[in-house]
């Protein structure tokens, strides 16, 4: 046969093996354009998507500025809403990614991506930086329909990435989060059931609606330790100017995002026996 | 059938020295719950050689490969695959080998090129070489036209055909191939043995298969496991035992007299899952 040439036998499986520590780089790396090539098929899908944060804003929002009901000091409802439908909507999209990881192992496609030499959490990290790649079309979107809608927000180029970073580094941890549950339960149905339960409590256990004052104080407690609180914090404060702790929140974030890691990818393996 | 590649000698190979085997195994066993699916598993496999694993549904097989390819844990006996241990050295391991699985597995959202690109780079292809041997390997598989289409779109055989390019773009040791045929017709089929074969003779590469066709395993597989309720049953060339079953008996003959009649079997046989995940296998991509 003419394609394969008669290489000496011996070359086989003995090219040259990279330092270990470019390993993981590398892999992410590779994954994570995969993961680009398969996002420019379905571009379709980011505008369906982006149906239901619409309506938040457009609902949800216009009826509660009207209202007055949530008392957001000299900022405008809709304004003080914008960034928490942002993070919601990051949310919705990353809380199911461990159903593709359940898919792609149904498929196999996992199976054989864990017999190559890849560290489990190169893996792991290529399908949060799909989250967030994702998370980032529908951000366009959200934040060109707040514009239409007259919110003031800061068009800073260097607010924009800062918001930018925030929404990736929120995907990647709810995504790894979902990961994990995956990991955990190994089959869909259940993954759907869990991602539907704690989807909500993540969202209104959080300040994307109404400032955690609000809350009775055993919710203020409870959404310090929810990550999305210190997302919407951040998105607020580089959007719309309100007063933000950037430093913390981007260390939370930051932090979240490497425990998300590690605990998906030591559960990886589960889903392959 | 030529024995070891390369050499003219032909039939079974002579057992090598433990340290030059391809695969070795002893003792081997997995559970799953209290259901024992591999029991006390003992084979090795020449450098080399073509290996056939046969059995009816659910008798082990897969599992013996996923205790292999270090997709299960190694919790009883003892694994080597090029002197190396599955258990230990999985990375090591991992690069040695090339592996399709029994399910459809090339990622439909993807073309061809970028399935085995893929892979290319999973196992550090250096760069420069990257383009030409991914190119390489789709030609030898007959895909170069369908290449730089999307997946979802193939046949059955040609998904067959992609994923061989993908366990093939690192050229590994072990070729490990769980039904490579299931659910293919037979012209499909038979362009994915000419492959096998053609890849074979060119490289000296060592395949370890699994299949249900007792016509394939004969004219392609060097020796022949027969498992059975996770058991090894027998074990030979084709013809050794097809010889000690009497004159005139064909492969088929050899597996019902080990397996029996396992259609009637009432336990965890050949069950829903069993019959579910050939299926699966048999269907396409969508
Ligand atoms: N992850 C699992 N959990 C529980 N039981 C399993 C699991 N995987 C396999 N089994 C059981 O172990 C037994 C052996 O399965 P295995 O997949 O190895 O069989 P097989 O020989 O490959 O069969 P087939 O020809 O259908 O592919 C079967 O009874 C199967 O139901
Ligand atoms: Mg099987």
């Amino acid at each position: 046969m003419s394609a394969v040439p008669d290489a000496p036998r011996a070359a086989w499986a003995e090219a040259p093996v990279p330092p270990s520590w470019r390993r993981l780089p590398d892999r992410v790396f590779a994954l994570c354009l995969v993961e680009l090539e398969k996002l420019r098929r379905d571009r379709t899908e980011l505008f369906t998507r982006a149906v239901q944060p619409a309506l938040w804003l457009l609902i949800f929002g216009e009826t509660f500025t009207r209202l007055r009901a949530i008392p957001t000091g000299p900022v405008p409802y809709l304004d003080y809403l914008a960034p928490g439908i942002l993070a919601q909507s990051a949310l919705f999209i990353a809380i199911f990614y461990g159903i593709q990881i359940i898919w792609e192992r149904d498929a196999g496609v996992l199976t054989k991506l864990l017999v190559t030499p890849t560290p489990r959490a190169a893996l792991v990290t290529g399908k949060a930086f799909a989250a967030g790649v994702r998370a980032l079309a529908q951000a366009v979107v959200v934040l060109v329909l707040s514009a239409l809608l007259g919110v003031a927000l800061n068009a800073n180029p260097l607010h924009l990435l800062g918001v930018a970073a925030v929404l990736m580094l929120g995907a990647a941890f709810f995504s790894c989060l979902s990961m994990t549950i995956a990991g955990l339960v190994l089959t869909r149905d259940r993954l759907m059931g869990i991602g539907q339960a704690i989807t909500m409590p993540l969202f209104f256990g959080s300040n994307a609606l109404y400032p955690i004052e609000l809350m009775p104080h055993w919710l203020q407690t409870v959404s310090r330790f929810n990550p999305l609180s210190y997302e919407v914090d951040a998105l607020r404060g580089l959007l719309i100017g309100t007063p933000a702790h950037l430093l913390l929140d981007f260390g939370v974030l930051a932090g979240s995002v490497v425990i998300g890691v590690t605990a998906a990818s030591a559960l990886l393996g589960r889903l392959a026996r | 059938m030529t024995g070891m590649a390369g050499m003219t000698t032909p039939g079974p190979p002579t057992e090598p020295p433990e340290a030059e085997r391809a695969v070795d195994c002893r003792g081997l066993s997995h559970r799953f719950g209290d259901h024992l699916a591999v029991d006390d598993v003992s084979l090795w496999i020449a450098p080399g050689e073509v290996f056939g694993l046969l059995g009816p549904n659910g008798a082990g097989k897969t599992t013996t490969i996923r205790l292999l390819t270090t997709l299960l844990p190694l919790r009883q006996g003892r694994a080597r695959v090029f002197g190396l241990d599955p258990g230990r050295r999985p990375m090591r391991v991992r690069r040695l080998l090339g592996y399709v699985p029994q399910e459809l597995s090339a990622d439909g959202s993807l073309t061809g090129r970028e399935n085995v690109m893929l892979f290319a780079r999973l196992f550090d292809v250096p760069r420069a070489q990257r383009w030409e041997r991914v190119t390489e390997v789709l030609a030898a598989m007959e895909l170069t036209e369908a290449a730089d289409r999307v997946v979802a779109g193939y046949s059955g055989g040609m998904v067959r055909r992609l994923e061989l390019a993908q366990a093939l773009v690192n050229r590994p040791r072990l070729l490990v191939l769980d039904e490579p045929t299931i659910g293919l017709d037979p012209v499909a089929r038979s362009g994915v043995w000419e492959r096998i074969t053609e890849l074979r003779a060119a490289t000296g590469m060592t395949v370890l298969m699994t299949t249900h066709y007792m016509d394939e395993a004969d004219a392609l597989c060097d020796r022949v496991a027969l498992m059975h309720r996770g058991r090894l049953r027998a074990l030979g060339a084709p013809a050794e035992l097809k010889d000690q079953l009497g004159p005139g008996a064909s492969l088929e003959d050899v597996f019902r007299h080990y397996t029996g009649d396992h259609l009637g079997d009432a336990g965890r046989q050949g069950g829903l899952r069993d019959v579910r995940r050939t299926r699966r296998t048999a269907g396409r991509l969508g």
